[in-house]
């Protein structure tokens, strides 16, 4: 009795903080949102850079398409397929929290000592710090590259094959979402080391828009097993595609993303917890 | 102090300002690395489809690859150089002040740019290009003069580098806010200097046009130094004379901007 009503305290106290940092993190975003778009054509020239900057990718994928007919075995279709899936899960992280890197400056400069003091979750509000709409632009992008994919690619749709799309979307802007964090923990040891989590963020998406089979077994296994973003795109896309699986994984493995993704957050939130709490103000 | 000190100076402080940061330096170093991997995979499985794409073969594909990590941060092709600040300082109005200093406002950019530009090689540059001749194999010249001859065009390198920034950062005197020039110019620079993939292999009129383009200079020309696959004076001429016009537009273009500048009372 006594232990159930404690835990259901608890799970309420979880609730309670939850509610407290989405409020949060939606007045800050609001805030961001409203001084941007006092600026509406500099709104307008930024997002369509972003779009532009992300679109470079892909770019560099079409020209190389314009000198071979695959690469690692796989058709421009299907390279299109896994680059979409890849930029719409990084798009959500990054629209969601992609200031995580500014963490650093902000140890360095001790203008996080002021997030500590208001009554909010500090994680919603690094989060949310500096909300950029503009961001949109590369889900945009990534959108249109999927599209393309899909109307390309000839594939044998079944309703699970359907339902795994939003699936990976999703789960894999959580597994970024928990890099992010994940980065963002180290940074309260290493302050000026944001180039690390690019290397894993920004870096991660480039690998993914990629198939497995042009990576050495190494790589791959790294990427699945060390820092799981094989199940962003990989794993769930190799199953719709009906492409083998690479290091011989089961087939099951295309239905674990969603796990994958709240093991992800877990640990990551862990992380957090720990890198907040060994924090020292610079006290300059 | 000699003009020449002077410079020499800036250029010192240039190059210890960025030597203060040693875990962001390290960082940088693991970034570049983890690129490179990444490119490196995407190369092999590229030339294994097309050997001899664009005239290289699998090994000089490669080194293309990790001179490229080396020389992304020395040519602040993806932006990271002095233009940030540069802007700042006319959007603020502190340009007033640098404009009364007894120096050449170009110059003085100029000199701390290079400071900057050869750290970036000592520190973000030898590193991955190490660990890449370790991974892969890359055609790497045995002679110490093919190296200085690179070395000579990565000079000239960082000049066209540091002309085309200092005319983008020139544009905030007009725009005051140059995030969107800094980011188009961004892009330019990633696509047009072979970031993505090496000019030799782009088809048709499309490379025609690219080659001869300022950025041509940044990455292909030191590549094709390094690897002798072009002749060095006309690799040279071209480097020097995009340099030329462009620092020559630059100081055409500070002319007219400095002549609009109003010091506001305080």
């Amino acid at each position: 009795m006594a232990g159930s009503r404690s835990r259901a305290a608890g799970q309420g106290r979880v609730g309670a903080r939850l509610a407290d940092g989405l409020r949060a993190y939606r007045m800050i975003a609001g805030m961001w949102i409203r001084s941007t778009m006092a600026y509406r054509a500099s709104f307008v020239m930024t997002t369509f850079g972003n779009f532009g900057a992300t679109a470079l990718d892909f770019v560099a994928i079409l020209l190389m398409f314009s000198q071979v007919d695959a690469l690692g075995g796989y058709t421009l279709p299907e390279i299109a397929f896994l680059y979409g899936v890849a930029g719409i899960a990084f798009g959500l992280a990054d629209l969601a929290i992609g200031s995580m890197d500014r963490l650093g400056r902000r140890v360095r400069d001790g203008t996080l000592d002021t997030l500590l003091v208001r009554p909010a979750p500090v994680l919603a509000q690094v989060a949310a710090d500096r909300f950029a709409l503009r961001r949109l632009g590369r889900i945009t992008q990534g959108l249109l590259v999927f599209g393309y994919a899909v109307a390309a690619l000839d594939i044998a749709w079944t309703p699970l094959k359907v339902l795994m799309v939003p699936f990976m979307m999703l789960s894999g802007g959580a597994i970024f979402a928990a890099v992010f964090v994940a980065g963002g923990a180290f940074q309260f040891v290493a302050q000026d080391a944001s180039e690390v989590q690019n290397s894993f963020t920004y870096g991660g998406q480039t690998l993914l828009q990629y198939p497995p089979t042009v990576f050495a077994a190494d790589l791959v296994r790294g990427v699945t097993f060390v820092v799981p973003i094989a199940f962003v795109n990989w794993l769930p896309a190799l199953y719709v595609l009906g492409r083998p699986y690479p290091l011989d994984l089961p087939t099951w493995v295309a239905f674990t993303p969603p796990l994958v993704a709240a093991a992800c957050c877990a640990l990551a939130g862990l992380a957090w917890r720990a890198g907040l709490r060994s924090y020292r103000s610079t006290g300059s | 102090m000699g003009t020449g000190r002077l410079y020499a100076a800036v250029a010192a402080g240039g190059f210890r300002r960025y030597a203060t940061y040693r875990t962001a330096t390290a960082a940088g170093v693991f970034t570049n690395t983890v690129f490179g991997l990444i490119l490196a995979y995407t190369y092999i499985a590229l030339w294994d489809e097309r050997p001899h794409l664009g005239g290289y073969d699998q090994a000089q594909a490669l080194t293309y690859v990790w001179i490229g990590q080396a020389l992304l941060m020395t040519l602040a092709i993806g932006g990271g150089g002095f233009e940030d600040e540069l802007m700042e300082r006319i959007r603020t109005g502190d340009i007033a002040i640098d404009l009364y200093r007894p120096a050449d406002l170009q110059l003085w950019w100029l000199a701390g740019d290079l400071g900057r530009a050869l750290f970036q090689l000592l520190g973000r540059g030898v590193i991955p290009m190490v660990l890449g001749a370790f991974f892969f194999e890359l055609a790497l010249p045995a002679d110490p003069l093919r190296w200085a001859a690179a070395l000579v065009a990565v000079f000239l390198a960082m000049l066209v580098s540091f002309a085309i920034r200092y005319l983008v950062a020139l544009t905030a005197f007009w725009l005051l806010d140059g995030a969107g020039v800094t980011n188009m110019a961004w892009i330019t620079g990633m696509f047009c200097s072979g970031m993505v993939l090496p000019l030799n292999a782009f088809p048709g009129a499309l490379g025609e046009v690219v080659r001869a383009l300022p950025w041509a200079s940044l990455l292909q020309a030191p590549a094709d130094a390094l690897m002798g696959r072009a002749g060095l004076p006309a690799t040279y001429a071209f480097q020097g004379a995009w340099a030329v016009a462009l620092l020559a537009a630059g100081r055409l273009l500070q002319s007219v901007a400095t002549r609009r500048v109003v010091v506001q009372g305080g």
